[in-house]
């Protein structure tokens, strides 16, 4: 590897509450890659990436992020947390709930200057959800919230882009509308994508490798040589068959689609360690 | 007050005498103070949903004004301790007890439990058990005025000092503490602010009825505007409206002021209903 990595883990362990969730785990991702992020529920999506954001250090071993120690509020990542807490009657307007993100960690009245009422402008332009500012959050669709969240993490041009499973609740079409929007503008402002998902099939066309994680472990690699019977079957510390058909790719346990099954009773069970100020 | 209604009566249906007497301009002048700092305290409870852990500090307050008269301080210091105290802790445990609506309905009871204990032992001090429950704003003189006037301004300056942060956290918690803000130093400095502010509110309205000037209109404020600011200035102005109006239709009519304030709340609550939704702010 000529490039200097994005994101390098060198026999990291991460722990949550004393539970190591990844074990000596390693891997380096380059700059500009886009990345999808798989794996059972559990198997420590979203507490890498808290790792990554600085939240979590690893119990062993050792993480870069730019080639350093990562720092809590590190402007260049972009994020979008899975839990994303949004009270049913919040009556807040699109601008205003980006706006409290710009410097939101500085004390005293927030303000919102022009330029950077410009920078959500054209934030939202890139996403195409120009018209969502002045609309109340409680009347977006999950689709239209998605997007506004999608904005708010491209705002101070990150060259990182950690994306916690941005599909969930989305319907197929808006999926893909989605993983396009991402596509496009980290393709056009050369921003590495973390995006981490249930359904690898959506991402196919996207990715450039995938991550998969399961049963404490993490293995980075093209789609062909990662999402293969013995691999996986290690992930998941099951037997697992791999069929490819039409361009699809089905992992299957005992005849059983494991992404899909997965998916259907996924809501709200990852989130057991998340720490967050809002009942939901 | 009754035989003032009889005569001048102006265009407003609102009488003028009433500013004649000294006891009113108090009302007036304490009642709006507390009314803009509720409302803009409020706005935030409401933001957070944290609406009954505001209530919940009110009745611990009843246990601390109750308990400051049995050792013969003034309630309010009590009020403001125990809320303080009671503030912090629950904003320190934050999501194991903040949120949780039984384990505060539960302490909300004890507290009230226990203030009903302390008068007990201090049987002299249940004339003014009323006037904690359910407030006794013209009794109001300038000293209490004055202790108002400071309680507002440092629950303004606090909330003005920590307004970006707590928005921030409020709307989007877990983007919140990626970028660096402790959620639960935010999350303790807010209450101890709203415990403030309950127990200013207290004296006007009661420990029972804080919720007419603290939630009603900042409440009502959301439903009708999505701007951040517009919501601030518009719950401020709805319970200061409902403060004056309510002391106004009180001494018209000779109802207590509380009840009166409570129906205006109500009805600016149940109004913001009718309004229809903006989708332009």
């Amino acid at each position: 590897m000529t490039k200097e990595n994005i994101i390098a883990l060198d026999h990291a362990t991460l722990k949550i509450g004393g539970c190591a969730v990844l074990k000596d785990i390693g891997f380096a991702i380059e700059p500009g890659e886009f990345i999808g992020v798989l794996g059972p529920n559990g198997a420590g999506k979203t507490t890498l990436m808290r790792a990554i954001l600085g939240l979590l250090p690893p119990s062993a071993g050792r993480l870069t992020v730019f080639g350093r120690v990562p720092h809590c509020g590190d402007a260049a990542i972009g994020y979008l947390p899975q839990l994303r807490t949004v009270l049913p009657d919040l009556r807040v307007r699109g601008l205003d709930y980006i706006a409290s993100s710009m410097h939101g960690q500085r004390w005293g009245l927030p303000s919102l200057s022009a330029p950077d009422r410009s920078k959500i402008e054209t934030t939202l332009d890139a996403v195409g959800a120009r018209d969502l500012a002045s609309r109340a959050l409680s009347d977006m669709s999950g689709g239209e919230r998605q997007r506004l969240l999608l904005a708010q993490a491209l705002i101070g041009e990150p060259k990182l882009l950690l994306l916690d499973e941005p599909l969930i609740s989305l319907d197929a079409r808006h999926q893909e509308v989605v993983i396009d929007v991402i596509r496009k503008v980290c393709r056009e402002r050369k921003i590495t994508v973390l995006f981490s998902a249930h359904e690898l099939n959506q991402l196919l066309g996207a990715i450039d490798r995938v991550l998969y994680l399961g049963n404490g472990q993490a293995v980075l690699g093209r789609v062909d040589d990662v999402v293969t019977a013995p691999v996986l079957s290690r992930l998941y510390a099951t037997d697992i068959e791999v069929l490819r058909a039409g361009g699809h790719i089905f992992v299957l346990s005992r005849g059983r689609d494991v992404e899909r099954a997965d998916h259907m009773h996924d809501y709200g069970h990852e989130h057991g360690h998340h720490d967050h100020g809002h009942q939901h | 007050m009754t035989t003032a209604t009889s005569t001048a009566i102006t265009t407003t249906g609102i009488s003028t005498d009433m500013f004649h007497y000294e006891f009113m301009t108090n009302a007036f002048a304490a009642a709006g103070m507390v009314a803009v700092v509720s409302g803009v305290v409020g706005y935030f409870l409401v933001m957070r949903g944290q609406t009954f852990a505001g209530h919940a500090l009110s009745h611990i307050g009843f246990a601390g004004a109750t308990g400051a008269g049995l050792i013969g301080l003034a309630p309010l210091w009590g009020l403001v301790g125990f809320t303080l105290a009671a503030g912090i802790v629950m904003g320190f445990l934050s999501d194991r007890i903040s949120n949780r609506d039984v384990a505060i309905g539960v302490v909300l009871a004890l507290s009230l439990g226990f203030g009903l204990l302390f008068l007990h032992y201090y049987t002299s001090f249940a004339t003014q058990a009323t006037a904690l429950l359910f407030g006794n704003v013209l009794a109001v003189d300038h000293a209490m005025i004055a202790t108002l006037a400071a309680l507002g301004a440092i629950t303004l300056l606090a909330l003005a000092a920590i307004m970006r942060p707590l928005i921030f956290a409020s709307l989007q918690p877990e983007l919140a503490e990626a970028k660096g803000v402790s959620l639960r130093f935010i999350s303790t400095a807010f209450l101890a602010i709203v415990a403030i502010a309950v127990s200013a509110c207290a004296q006007i309205v009661g420990v029972l009825m804080v919720f007419t000037l603290m939630v009603g209109p900042a409440a009502a404020a959301q439903r009708v505007t999505t701007g951040l600011w517009s919501g601030l200035i518009l719950s401020a102005a709805l319970a200061l409206t409902e403060a004056w109006l309510g002391i106004a239709f009180a001494f018209q009519t000779d109802w207590p002021v509380s009840f009166c304030i409570a129906v205006l709340s109500a009805i600016g609550y149940f109004g913001s209903f009718a309004v229809p939704r903006t989708r332009t702010a």
